[in-house]
């Protein structure tokens, strides 16, 4: 390249106001290394290779833990103070707000897909089922934690009632609740599934569950992060695969913002 | 070209004579599993610290105990009012605009300059945290079994007996505050602040925030519930991993100041190729 001055080229240093300042090419550099960056990180290439960390997070848990490792639980003195609420406080449908009025006691839970017997439940069949009580830890995919008791009726008992497929190896749990008009949805194996800590909680802290909280009916898979845990469950289906499901990520988040699907840490 | 073979490391050296007389020797100090690893950590400190920042990001506070959340009392805050960003430390409020809290027109923590991605996104920076935490356990564990099966551990980088008494260490201390690193025979092996601060990253840092980053997990604490005890809880293990973060980038700024004021070029040449030139012998 040339390194003669280009004629009318009129060069920073005679300008009254310089355009270009240590400042500005600073700011512009490091804007550069930005777009580089934030390339980098679009590049599918780069994605699949994060991936690989992903699965390996996933198999490597799996493979090092105890699968049927209960959560640790606390007493009653160790409970946050105030367990906030977090996600969708409200679903807001006609059909939400109808079931809520009444207090949900025209509310049933379908349990379908690849199940012997598909059932539908009642709150209040839900209400004298056997259930189990466990205060325990969430963990927010964000970083917060908060410590709050749950009760409900173990999901493994409501798959072995339905007589759940020898095929299927997903639960996926339908919510009322809906962002953007996506609806809110999740899924978890088997082992997950069958886990005893998983339940299905009708009460948070000795009471019915609030609308806040995810009324009439939330998961509870203690070990995974919040945003596994569905609230506004209406609709429990046994399925073989995730795919075609909605986005195919097995849940809201993981289809519209990447989350990981298996969410152990 | 004189011979070289490579068994050297800082200590009993291989040597190649400069032709010109009189120029102090270029000996072959830092062997290659130590080069490998040094590059290879460099990259992922980086990018662990900046997707860190980033996964900060998604809630600004530190908390100390079991549990902590936005209504719980948190240690550390980093947020902002408007176009004002600042730091809460203890209750003490610092302002930090254009630092932290509010910075680059963005209401982030951590400013987009320093995070992974840029643009907000924890689930892309958990994405390369996890991919890159699996590339530091790995090569943590790869390089811990080579220093104890080299001897690199036992003869570079622990304290010489000599070298652990306090009026030694003080010695090295104002030797450093004066900006004077140990020239000609002395250079040939790491210094003891230097030791110091190298067995700090490997056997404190390192395992620390592997430990606290596994105690975040619920699975892992579900299966190995001495993690969370052993930290005081989640909220705890986080605010450790976080000041294990902090660890890392103060290490970082020294180490790259002493390679500036040691001699860039030379340090350099040492941790790609190396070959490092001995520094001539101060005039006492």
């Amino acid at each position: 390249m040339s390194k003669d001055k280009t004629p009318g080229l009129i060069l920073p240093a005679e300008r009254p106001s310089s355009l270009v300042t240590r400042r500005n090419a600073l700011v512009g550099g490091a804007g550069l290394l930005l777009a580089g960056c934030d390339q980098i990180n679009a590049s599918p290439t780069v994605k699949s290779f994060l991936s690989l960390g992903e699965q390996a997070t996933h198999r490597a848990q799996r493979l090092v833990t105890d699968r049927n490792a209960l959560a640790q639980e606390f007493s009653r003195a160790e409970m946050s103070p105030v367990f906030r609420q977090n996600g969708n406080q409200n679903p807001g449908t006609a059909e939400y707000n109808a079931l809520a009025a009444n207090r949900f006691a025209d509310w049933t839970l379908a349990v379908d897909g690849m199940v012997a017997h598909p059932l539908r439940i009642s709150l209040a069949q839900l209400m004298a089922a056997p259930r189990r009580t466990q205060i325990t830890r969430h963990d927010c995919v964000e970083g917060w934690s908060a410590i709050g008791e749950w009760s409900g009726v173990p999901l493994g008992l409501i798959l072995r009632r339905a007589g759940l497929s020898g095929n299927a190896k997903y639960v996926v749990f339908h919510c009322a609740d809906s962002t953007g008009g996506a609806p809110y949805y999740e899924s978890i194996d088997l082992i997950d599934a069958f886990h005893p800590q998983t339940i299905l909680a009708t009460h948070m802290n000795g009471e019915l569950l609030t609308i806040g909280h995810g009324a009439p009916l939330r998961l509870r898979v203690e070990r995974q992060l919040g945003y596994k845990q569905a609230k506004y469950v209406m609709r429990v289906e046994a399925v073989a695969s995730l795919d075609g499901l909605y986005g195919g990520g097995g849940g809201y988040w993981e289809d519209h913002r990447g989350y990981q699907w298996f969410a152990g840490i | 070209m004189a011979t070289h073979h490579a068994e050297g490391d800082a200590a009993g050296a291989a040597e190649r004579t400069s032709e010109t007389p009189g120029a102090s020797p270029l000996i072959y100090r830092t062997r290659l599993p130590v080069r490998i690893w040094h590059w290879t950590n460099a990259l992922t400190i980086f990018v662990m610290l900046m997707s860190g920042m980033m996964i900060f990001n998604a809630h600004p506070r530190l908390y100390w105990g079991v549990y902590g959340a936005n209504l719980d009392t948190p240690w550390l805050v980093i947020g902002n009012r408007g176009t004002s960003g600042y730091l809460q430390l203890l209750g003490i409020e610092i302002p930090t605009t254009g630092v932290l809290g509010y910075a680059q027109n963005t209401a982030n923590a951590f400013p987009p300059l320093v995070t992974i991605p840029s643009t907000y996104s924890l689930a892309d920076a958990r994405q390369w945290h996890f991919a890159f935490a699996w590339v530091l356990l790995i090569s943590a564990s790869l390089f811990m079994v080579y220093n104890i099966i080299s001897g690199h551990l036992r003869r570079d980088l622990a304290l010489k007996p000599e070298e652990r008494s306090i009026s030694h260490l003080w010695h090295d201390i104002k030797e450093h505050a004066r900006l004077r690193f140990p020239t000609g025979e002395a250079a040939r092996a790491y210094n003891p602040l230097q030791k110091i601060a190298y067995l700090g990253v490997l056997f404190v840092l390192i395992p620390t925030v592997i430990l606290t980053g596994c105690t975040m997990s619920p699975t892992l604490d579900a299966a190995f519930p001495w993690l969370p005890e052993l930290f005081g809880g989640r909220a705890s293990a986080r605010s450790i991993h976080f000041l294990c973060a902090g660890g890392f980038a103060l290490f970082i700024v020294v180490h790259l100041l002493a390679v500036v004021l040691a001699g860039p070029f030379n340090e350099l040449r040492s941790i790609i190729t190396g070959w490092y030139r001995l520094p001539k012998e101060r005039e006492q």
